[in-house]
């Protein structure tokens, strides 16, 4: 069988703009969660998010005109703009700019997104209702599209091979990594762009997630320690934004060129809850049923995992995904680490699979596990280190990351290091 | 130039990206100043919001340069 691997990343997050420094900040226990200013948040029950850091690009700020001409900013929803920067980051992190025929035929785009362009709909509403059908913008359709994320980066980068894309809520980021490996491993494509990317911060996306009971409304006076996952006194999650897109590779395409390789993705699992279109299954069988797919795919054990990138959203859900991961590790619980970056970047949503994924990649490539901030009073008691407050050096040679999205959802990667 | 035609320009040089001395009377939308049919679509609902005239599509076909936008909106204003 193909094997795959992964050869770049890029990422747009509430700790910056760009892979490495988001990473250096993770593992430094910093947080992205603030208080909401650029709207108004007085009438919503949540008014913090993790947000992204706009700058003019230096000291990690993230600088649109970097990665999208003024003019054509104005035609896309931000969720766009944040995938074709990250799809561009991991493009030149992997040294991979086709040029004949075949590289281009060779190389797909799999990015997916959660919602697409929410704040944008909501505008060519109030256009419509006030001004008219005339005043529709012939830019509102195809500038918040979702699958227009793998439309502009595969025009901009002349990537011809296929072009897919993923809406599975919080779970696309993971699936489009799944899916799109699976392409290569068929010979559909040598090369796939794949990740996921979001921007829900606005009006609606706080209103509609705190209608559901979602967010996080007891910590508006203090954003940094609102999302704490498996902590007693979690009340849900806290928005984030941004994009994480990995490049991956066939093995023996990655190196017949020479190229980096971060990790192996061996195993990928899915599986629906069939149980409630917000909340997951009580007894955590969806997730246990993806994680045990994934690691049967990777022909690997529970025993092997050293890492764990959990979806932990700050949620009463935590401790199902934790009692799913206990029933599939038994006896190695103890062995493996489990942390949630939820609690520092907040929950990026359709991007949140493919951040995770790629920070369950750097654990493999440092030997190091990112904290879960914020875990003050444990609400489980569990063998489990959930590595709590601080990041830790540790072995890891396997790294599994879950994903689960309403609708019952669930996806889970497993990515192992690459020995030559 | 008239009033009109410094509004029409400017109101190209914001939707296009372009530098202000490419935007001269003779200058086609698509073919001197990188306008593809949508960005045509969009500058002529500019130019309706920004003058109060309608535009009907027949006569959009026909808006192709500069020009051509400032000699229509000066006859539908007249």
């Amino acid at each position: 069988m193909r094997r795959v691997v992964i050869t770049g990343t890029g990422m747009v997050s509430p700790l910056g703009s760009g892979t490495e420094v988001t990473w250096q900040r993770l593992l430094a226990g910093q947080n992205g969660a603030r208080l909401v200013t650029e709207f108004e948040v007085e009438d919503l029950p949540a008014k913090i998010a993790c947000r992204i850091p706009v700058g003019d690009g230096s000291d990690g700020t993230f600088n649109a005109d970097q990665w999208l001409e003024p003019k054509e900013q104005r035609k896309v929803d931000p969720f766009i703009l944040y995938g074709m920067a990250a799809a561009e980051m991991a493009l030149n992190d992997a040294g991979w700019h086709p040029k004949t025929d075949d590289d281009q035929i060779a190389t797909g785009v799999l990015i997916g997104s959660g919602i697409g362009g929410l704040e944008g709909i909501v505008e060519a509403g109030y256009t419509l209702r006030d001004k008219g059908p005339r005043r529709v913008s012939p830019f509102f359709i195809p500038g918040r599209l979702i699958n227009l994320v793998s439309g502009q980066v595969s025009i901009r980068h002349k990537l011809r091979g296929p072009n897919h894309s993923v809406v599975t809520a919080c779970s696309t980021g993971a699936h489009a990594i799944g899916d799109a490996a699976r392409l290569i491993i068929f010979g559909d494509a040598d090369v796939m762009v794949a990740g996921g990317t979001e921007s829900p911060v606005c009006r609606i996306g706080l209103a509609g997630f705190a209608a559901c009971k979602a967010l996080s409304t007891q910590h508006n006076d203090d954003p940094t320690k609102a999302s704490r996952p498996y902590d007693r006194d979690r009340d849900g999650f806290v928005m984030g934004e941004g994009a994480g897109i990995v490049v991956l590779e066939e093995l023996e395409h990655a190196k017949a060129r020479g190229a980096k390789i971060y990790a192996e993705v061996v195993g990928y699992g899915l599986s629906g809850d069939a149980y409630h279109i917000t909340a997951p299954s009580e007894d955590g069988d969806g997730a246990f049923r993806c994680m045990t797919m994934a690691l049967k795919r990777a022909g690997l054990s529970p025993s092997d995992l050293d890492y764990i990138n959990a979806h932990g959203t700050s949620t009463m859900a935590d401790t199902i995904e934790l009692g799913a991961v206990e029933r599939l590790v038994g006896n190695a619980a103890s062995k493996v680490s489990m942390s949630s970056t939820k609690s520092a970047i907040g929950h990026l949503l359709g991007a949140a699979g493919a951040v995770e994924a790629i920070f369950a990649t750097l654990s493999i490539r440092d030997n190091i596990v990112p904290p879960t901030l914020n875990l003050d009073n444990p609400d489980v008691d569990t063998a489990i280190d959930l590595v709590p407050h601080t990041a830790r050096k540790r072995d890891v040679n396997v790294a599994l990351s879950n994903s689960f999205g309403f609708g019952g959802t669930n996806a889970s990667l497993v990515l192992k290091r690459y020995d030559a | 130039m008239s009033d009109i035609a410094e509004r029409v320009k400017k109101i190209v040089i914001d939707h296009l990206g372009v530098d202000a001395d490419k935007v001269v009377e003779g200058a086609s939308f698509i073919d001197d100043l990188g306008a593809d049919s949508l960005d045509t679509v969009e500058l002529v609902m500019a130019f309706e919001e920004e003058f109060g005239v309608e535009i009907p599509d027949d006569a959009a076909d026909s808006i192709l340069t500069v020009g051509d936008a400032v000699k229509f909106i000066e006859k539908a204003q007249a």
